[in-house]
Order: C-alpha cells, then sequence, then structure tokens
C-alpha cells in the first residue's frame, strides 16, 4: 500500500509539473499581473522551488493530514470532502442500480432462454451499450427531468437520494447491460452443468437448485465485474455529474487539470488509487466467500 | 449543505445545531420571497483579491463603494457624497455618514483606505493590485526587483483627514479615477476583515444592501439575506438572493428552463434560438463591454509591415463569422472600444476593418505576400474559438491565396505565458473584458510597456497621458480618440467583434432591470419576487 501511494502521487505530481503553462499566470487572466504580485503568488504556493523540493514539502504535508491549498486558496482536503460525498453516492446509486436491476433481468432472460423478456433485455442492452452515455444523459434529463418532471433537472439541491436517482441510473446503465448479460450467459452454462443434472435427478425442486446452487456459481465472474466497476463508477463520471451539475470528484479533477492546479489533482488521483486498491482486496474475499475452492487454493 | 445532508454525512454535530445553522431550507412552498441567479464556482470573494466575473456578480450584492456607474455608464456617487478634484491628481472623497458595514461597525475613510492598502501591497499577491497603481507610492509597495522587498505597506497617496472625509493623491493626473472608484474591487473592509483574512474570504461582511446568510457553501450555492440595517442608495426589494453554483453554462441553462434558478446572465451562445423561442420575453439580450480581438506578433519579422496586417484585417468578414458560429447574436466592429463605451465611434477604423477582398488582395500583393505557413493560435478554453478560427483560415485562403494555414491550439493555462513570452507562432485570439467604461481602459493596455504584441505604443501613451490629465471630459475623450486613431493605423492587432450576453428570467420574478454598466447586468436591487 505504502510504496503504491508514494509510487502514485510522486508520478502525479511530475506529470502535472510537466504540463504545459503557469497556473499562476491563468488567476490574472487576460489581465496583466504586476510582477510584484506575481512573484508573492509563485512563493506562496512554493512554485519558485526546484520540483524535488515542491513534492517533498507536499508529501510532509500529506503525513500530517495537510492536502495543501488549491489555487484559490480553499484547502484541499475540504473541497475533497465535499465532492466525495457527491461522488459517493451517484456512484452507490448507480451501483445499487445495476446489482439489483441487471441481475434479476439476468437471471430472468436466462432462466428462460429464448423468451420475450430473454429477446427484450438482449435488444435493450445491446442499445444501451451502443448509444454513448452523454446521449442518454441529455435524452434523460430532457424527458423525465424537464418535460415530465418526475425527476430533478440539475443539481443536489433535493438530496439524496432523489437528486441522484436520473443520473445515477444512466451511470449504471452501461455497466447494467453488461451484467445482465454475463449473469445470464453465466447462469445459462450453468444449469446445463453436471451437478445441476444430478441435483435435478435427486428430486430437488427448481427453485432451490437455481438460488442455493446455480446462481452462487454464477455469481462469480459478476461479483468481479462488479467490484472492479464500483471504482470505475466513482471515476469515471465526470459526463454525467457534468450533465447533472454535481459538484463531484470528476467535475473538480476536470476544471483542476485545466488550471494546472497541483494539489487539487494530486490529492484526488491518490485517493482514487487507494478506492481502486480497496475495491480489490474486496472482490478478492468475496470470490472465497462465494467459491470455497478458491479460498484453499 | 440541507439538513438531510448533514444526516447522510453521519455527522457527529449534533442535530439541532445543524438545523439550526442551515434554517430554512427555501425550496417549499411557503411565501419565500427571494430570488436565486446563476453563477459558476467564484475564485475569490474578498473584493481586494476578486477579479473574476463570477466573483464580483456576488460582490455586486454584498458592497457598496464610493461610486458606481448609472444606467447610461455615467460614475453617480454610492458611499461617496462627493468625489472632486481640482487638478485630477489630488482628489477629495466625502462619504456619507451613517452607514455600517452588515457587522454594525460604521463605514469610514479609514475603512478604504485600509482595503486599498491591503490589496495595494504587492506580497499580499492580490488580483486587483493594478487597480492601485495610479496612487501616490504605489511604487514603494511594489517593487519592480523580484528580490526586493517592499519599502512601506501603506500607499503615501492616502490620507485620512477624519472619518468622513478620504484625501487620494495620485503620482500622475488621472481624469478617470470615479470610474475606477465605481469597481467592485475597490470597496472598504471592516476591520473584522483585517483580523482573520482567511476566514473573510468564506463569509465576507460588506455594506451593501444584501448579507450572506450563512458561508460560502463552495460548489453549491452562496446564500444571502436583505441587509436590514442598509441606508444607502440601493436598498434590496427582495428578501434574500441566493447565488446557485453551476459547473457549467448549460447546467444553468437547464435549471432556468426548469425554472428552478430565477436568473441567468450567460446563456450559451449555442443555445440562444432555443432561448429565444423558450423564454420568449423573458430572454433579454444585453450589449457587452468584452471584444475579441486578431493579434499580430510584431516581433515575427513576417508580420513587421503594416500593410501586411491591414490586409489581413480586411480579408476578415467579420459579420458572416458571427452568423455562423455566434448566431449572430455578436455584434461586428470597427472599433477599439466597445459600443457602449463613451467616445465609440462606428467603424472608427475605416476601411482598415471593412470586409473587402479586392483591395486586401492588392494590398497583400503590394506588402510582399505571405511566405510559409501560416500559424493562428488560440487557446482551448472554449470550443468557438476553433470555429472562428477556422472561419478566417478559410477567409484567408481564398481571399489572399495563403495557401498553408495550421492552428496552434494551446493549453488555456499556457497560452498567455506563451503570448507575454513573446512566443505566439502567428496571429492570435486576444480578448478584453471592460473593468469600467472609458476609453482609458480599452486603450492603456494597448500603448503601456511590456506589450503582448511587440508594438511600441510611445505615441499612443502621450495622447493617453494627455487624456487623463484633461479636466474637462470632452478634451479627455478627443486625446482618447486619437490614441485609437494612433493604435488603429498601426494595427498591432485588428478588431473582430463585440460580444452580447445572453440572458434570462423565471416568471417568478418581476422589475428585472438589465444594463451593461452593472456586473451581473441585473440591477439585484431593485429585483422583487412573486
Amino acid at each position: 500500500m505504502v510504496p503504491v501511494v508514494l509510487g502514485t502521487t510522486f508520478l502525479i505530481y511530475v506529470l502535472v509539473f510537466a504540463l504545459p503553462g503557469d497556473p499562476i499566470r491563468v488567476l490574472g487572466g487576460d489581465k496583466p499581473m504586476p510582477p510584484s504580485v506575481y512573484q508573492a503568488l509563485r512563493h506562496h504556493y512554493h512554485l519558485d522551488e526546484p520540483l524535488i523540493e515542491q513534492y517533498c514539502r507536499y508529501l510532509l504535508g500529506l503525513f500530517r493530514g495537510d492536502f495543501g491549498e488549491t489555487l484559490n486558496g480553499q484547502s484541499v482536503s475540504s473541497l475533497m470532502a465535499s465532492s466525495w460525498t457527491v461522488t459517493v453516492q451517484l456512484a452507490l446509486t448507480a451501483w445499487i442500480f445495476e446489482l439489483v436491476v441487471g441481475i434479476t433481468l439476468g437471471v430472468w432472460a436466462g432462466l428462460r432462454k429464448g423468451g420475450i423478456v430473454d429477446s427484450l433485455v438482449l435488444s435493450g442492452t445491446t442499445f444501451v451499450i451502443a448509444v454513448p452515455a452523454f446521449v442518454l444523459g441529455y435524452s434523460a434529463q430532457l424527458v423525465f427531468g424537464l418535460k415530465l418532471g418526475w425527476f430533478p433537472t440539475v443539481g443536489t439541491d433535493d438530496g439524496f437520494p432523489y437528486s441522484y436517482l436520473l443520473p445515477g441510473m444512466i451511470l449504471g446503465s452501461l455497466s447494467l447491460a453488461y451484467i445482465a448479460r454475463l449473469t445470464r450467459t453465466s447462469l445459462i452454462e450453468n444449469m446445463r452443468a453436471d451437478y445441476v443434472r444430478t441435483a435435478l435427478a435427486k428430486g430437488l425442486p427448481r427453485r432451490r437448485i437455481v438460488v442455493r446452487h446455480t446462481l452462487r456459481n454464477s455469481l462469480i465472474p459478476v461479483v468481479t465485474f462488479l467490484g472492479i466497476d464500483l471504482g470505475n463508477l466513482l471515476a469515471g463520471a465526470i459526463v454525467i455529474e457534468g450533465i447533472f451539475n454535481l459538484p463531484g470528484i470528476g467535475q473538480q479533477i476536470f476544471l483542476a487539470i485545466q488550471v494546472k492546479d497541483g494539489p487539487t489533482v494530486v490529492g484526488i488521483t491518490t485517493f482514487l488509487v487507494l478506492i481502486y486498491l480497496a475495491a480489490n482486496l474486496v472482490v478478492d474475499i468475496l470470490y472465497g466467500a462465494l467459491d470455497p475452492r478458491i479460498r484453499y487454493e | 449543505m440541507s439538513v438531510k445532508k448533514s444526516r447522510w454525512l453521519v455527522s457527529l454535530t449534533a442535530v439541532a445545531l445543524a438545523a439550526s445553522a442551515c434554517g430554512g431550507g427555501g425550496s417549499g412552498g411557503t411565501k419565500d420571497k427571494s430570488f436565486s441567479f446563476a453563477i459558476t464556482e467564484p475564485e475569490h470573494l474578498t473584493p481586494g483579491n476578486t477579479n473574476d466575473g463570477q466573483g464580483l456578480n456576488v460582490d455586486e450584492a454584498l458592497f457598496d463603494r464610493l461610486m458606481a456607474l448609472d444606467p447610461t455608464g455615467k460614475p453617480v456617487p454610492q458611499e461617496a457624497e462627493s468625489l472632486t478634484s481640482t487638478d485630477q491628481k489630488v482628489w477629495t472623497a466625502k462619504i456619507k455618514p451613517g452607514l455600517t458595514f452588515h457587522n454594525g461597525e460604521p463605514v469610514t475613510a479609514q475603512s478604504y483606505a485600509d482595503a486599498w492598502n491591503q490589496a495595494a501591497y504587492g506580497p499580499n499577491g492580490w488580483g486587483n493590485n493594478a487597480y492601485f497603481a495610479t496612487i501616490d507610492g504605489y511604487d514603494d509597495l511594489n517593487p519592480s526587483d523580484e528580490k526586493a522587498k517592499p519599502k512601506a505597506d501603506k500607499l503615501r497617496g492616502l490620507k485620512v483627514v477624519d472619518d468622513h472625509t478620504l484625501q487620494i493623491t495620485l503620482s500622475k493626473p488621472f481624469s478617470q479615477l470615479p470610474l475606477v472608484l465605481s469597481f467592485a474591487g475597490t470597496a472598504p473592509l471592516p476591520k473584522a476583515a483585517l483580523s482573520d483574512l482567511k476566514g473573510f474570504e468564506q463569509k465576507p461582511i460588506g455594506n451593501g444592501p444584501f448579507m450572506l446568510d450563512g458561508a460560502w457553501e463552495h460548489n453549491r450555492q452562496i446564500k444571502l439575506k436583505k441587509f436590514p440595517g442598509y441606508k444607502g442608495p440601493r436598498p434590496a426589494h427582495a428578501d434574500g438572493l441566493t447565488f446557485k453554483i453551476y459547473a457549467s453554462r448549460d447546467a444553468a441553462y437547464t435549471d432556468l428552463q426548469a425554472g428552478k434558478v430565477d436568473f441567468d446572465s450567460q446563456i450559451p451562445a449555442a443555445k440562444v434560438p432555443q432561448a429565444k423561442r423558450v423564454l420568449a420575453k423573458r430572454f433579454l439580450s444585453v450589449p457587452s463591454g468584452t471584444m475579441d480581438f486578431l493579434e499580430f506578433p510584431l516581433y515575427d519579422k513576417a508580420f513587421a509591415n503594416p500593410d501586411l496586417r491591414k490586409a489581413i484585417s480586411m480579408a476578415i468578414d467579420r459579420q458572416s463569422i458571427v452568423d455562423s458560429v455566434y448566431n449572430g447574436a455578436f455584434k461586428p466592429v470597427g472599433s477599439l472600444l466597445a459600443p457602449i463605451v463613451p467616445g465609440y465611434r462606428e467603424n472608427a477604423c475605416g476601411e482598415g476593418c471593412t470586409y473587402n477582398p479586392q483591395a486586401a488582395k492588392q494590398l497583400f500583393d503590394k506588402a510582399g505576400g505571405f511566405n510559409g505557413t501560416l500559424h493562428l493560435m488560440f487557446s482551448n478554453a472554449d470550443s468557438t474559438y476553433e470555429q472562428w478560427m477556422t472561419d478566417i483560415a478559410n477567409q484567408l485562403k481564398q481571399n489572399l491565396g495563403i495557401k498553408d494555414i495550421v492552428f496552434d491550439k494551446v493549453q488555456v493555462s499556457d497560452y498567455l505565458t506563451k503570448l507575454s513570452d513573446h512566443k505566439a507562432t502567428g496571429p492570435y485570439r486576444s480578448n478584453w473584458i471592460m473593468d469600467y467604461p472609458s476609453a482609458e481602459d480599452y486603450l492603456t493596455p494597448r500603448c503601456t510597456p511590456p506589450i503582448r504584441s511587440g508594438y511600441d505604443g510611445a505615441a499612443c501613451l502621450d495622447l493617453i497621458k494627455k487624456g487623463n490629465a484633461a479636466g474637462d471630459p470632452q478634451q479627455a475623450q478627443q486625446y482618447y480618440q486619437q490614441a485609437e486613431d494612433t493604435v488603429l493605423k498601426d494595427m498591432p492587432l485588428t478588431p473582430l467583434w463585440n460580444w452580447r450576453d445572453q440572458a434570462g428570467y423565471s416568471n417568478r420574478v418581476s422589475n428585472i432591470d438589465v444594463d451593461p454598466y452593472t456586473m451581473p447586468l441585473l440591477r439585484l436591487d431593485k429585483v422583487t419576487v412573486k
């Protein structure tokens, strides 16, 4: 964990440093900035020091829990606290949505292979995979938000979960399509397995076979996907956050990269790395719970 | 932060505390006579440090200054009783008695002196530092040598005569001072600000018609309520005003359509046709002071000949670009000044800025033409820049026969650095946002070294100085116009078009009074809520 964090912060720090441009000049906008002010700001943000010195200063700050200051003089920690809350709520909404609806649809379609539900799920998911997220986002916002008024159009004013439902569903829809298909194929495959035939021959009720045996085995690839996807949802919501004006991580990092705001970019990405690591860990643990064989290997 | 939200945060704060701090959620069916205004996240709120439009919108509601601009752009007293000078160099400001800050502290001459000293002190690194450069003693606070320590931390030219009299001595005569002092960045600061500047930034205590209701909620909103103790000339009519913070102008416009925000001062140009249809009478188009230019790198030999620059200028069909890229919303101009600035002359530039492909081609050939690859440079801050640069490139190809044209699209954070360091590879986009409606504001940056284009502005600067010293506004204007003519003749840059602000409002609000001389476009104090 520690080397990974050290490595990523350093890499990102160097990368941000290597971006072209001067963040202090951006602050001045199109107006010329007096040299005294320019120097004062460079000094304040330690931009007049060599890279290594800046990085060490940043690391020391990190150990004290100080993530530094954005170029507007805001503390990065409080900025991250507020934007992470938004992103986590959004990602969880999306994740729960894709988990519940995705697996339900997948099981339904898998059990009645070739039926109406199966065809609907197949065509529906093809559609969702084919259409880019921002098209879905804007259309849903227009139809369900503006015209029908079922959901808030933008912002987080209506709180959790109402404000997050529509963006969450759009954000989760792509993965939902994958989960539904993954569950379906996995289930169909397992239903043909020897142990299912044995169980059927033994006279176990079909319901019990599906829930207790087949589903549990079929969910292993799905769980892997879900685990990694939570990381993706947290990191990849830039477009959706933009459309629905949710002041989350994606938006902050986008704005920060534009003005070369080093401390913000490094702080957020470091956190993202930690989340990926945690998600992977949870997936590994869940494997064992679902399939005891993996535990012993 | 709403009450609901803090519960989600599982904060350990007592619920009662949270409830009292956040009180009145705002939404709901109650008779809430406050309105909302769409902005993006401000950079700062402390007036002397705030130079971004978003922060200035908020400061306009929170702070009064000595002067203000009336709907015709003329400076009129706001907190001042009078602002007078006989020689344009020593000015005397009399401040009205009985005015207070939101915390009850009286507004005095010292409040102004304190605020200006803070902003003018170089090591503070405040955004509006340059606005105080005309005051005597500024150089001592801002040594030009990078390593030197400032000799003083107070402006020599500011003298607090008594509580209500401030004497301002400038280093050179400057007739436009009343206009500068109407800028929100020159607002006074209370004593509380000086002892805790960091806290003040999050919860500014102003002297304007609205006061903060809670602190600045970053990326969410800034909630204000009517200041009951307000004694100035523009009392608020609404009970409150919430600046709702959006990440993009598109999101703000969507919310305006849904009726969730009451005023949006920056509807994106691409949405204008739809906004006109949907909002009908509630759509407003207001002329703005912002100008776009095409500037030439005079330090590059290829662009050293003024005739070549003129030929390029004449080969650009400004109207067709404005129509195709900005839906005709912007106005093509032939002047360095925006039409809303007193002293503006329609097509002051004459034939040099008038589209005439034949004459342009002749002049171009006479000037020796252009060899090699022509680079056009702009930043990636906005997608429309590339659109209109593409149009310009096509017109130059067609009208002047320049074969090889490429774009240098530069990262925003790098763009201005490149320009200041004289690293432009070819003609580039340049832009000016008005600080105050005076020809001086548009011309001084064109002629005062260091100039980005490498232009020698000595002759023009001389005329500007004469204008600054003139006591008679008519005479000042004549000097400024001569200075403008000088620049346009040499053409280190050619004017392209003047922006318009596209605004819209909800049907909850009335008394919508807009003009380009107030930062938010809207006279915030006058708005009433149904």
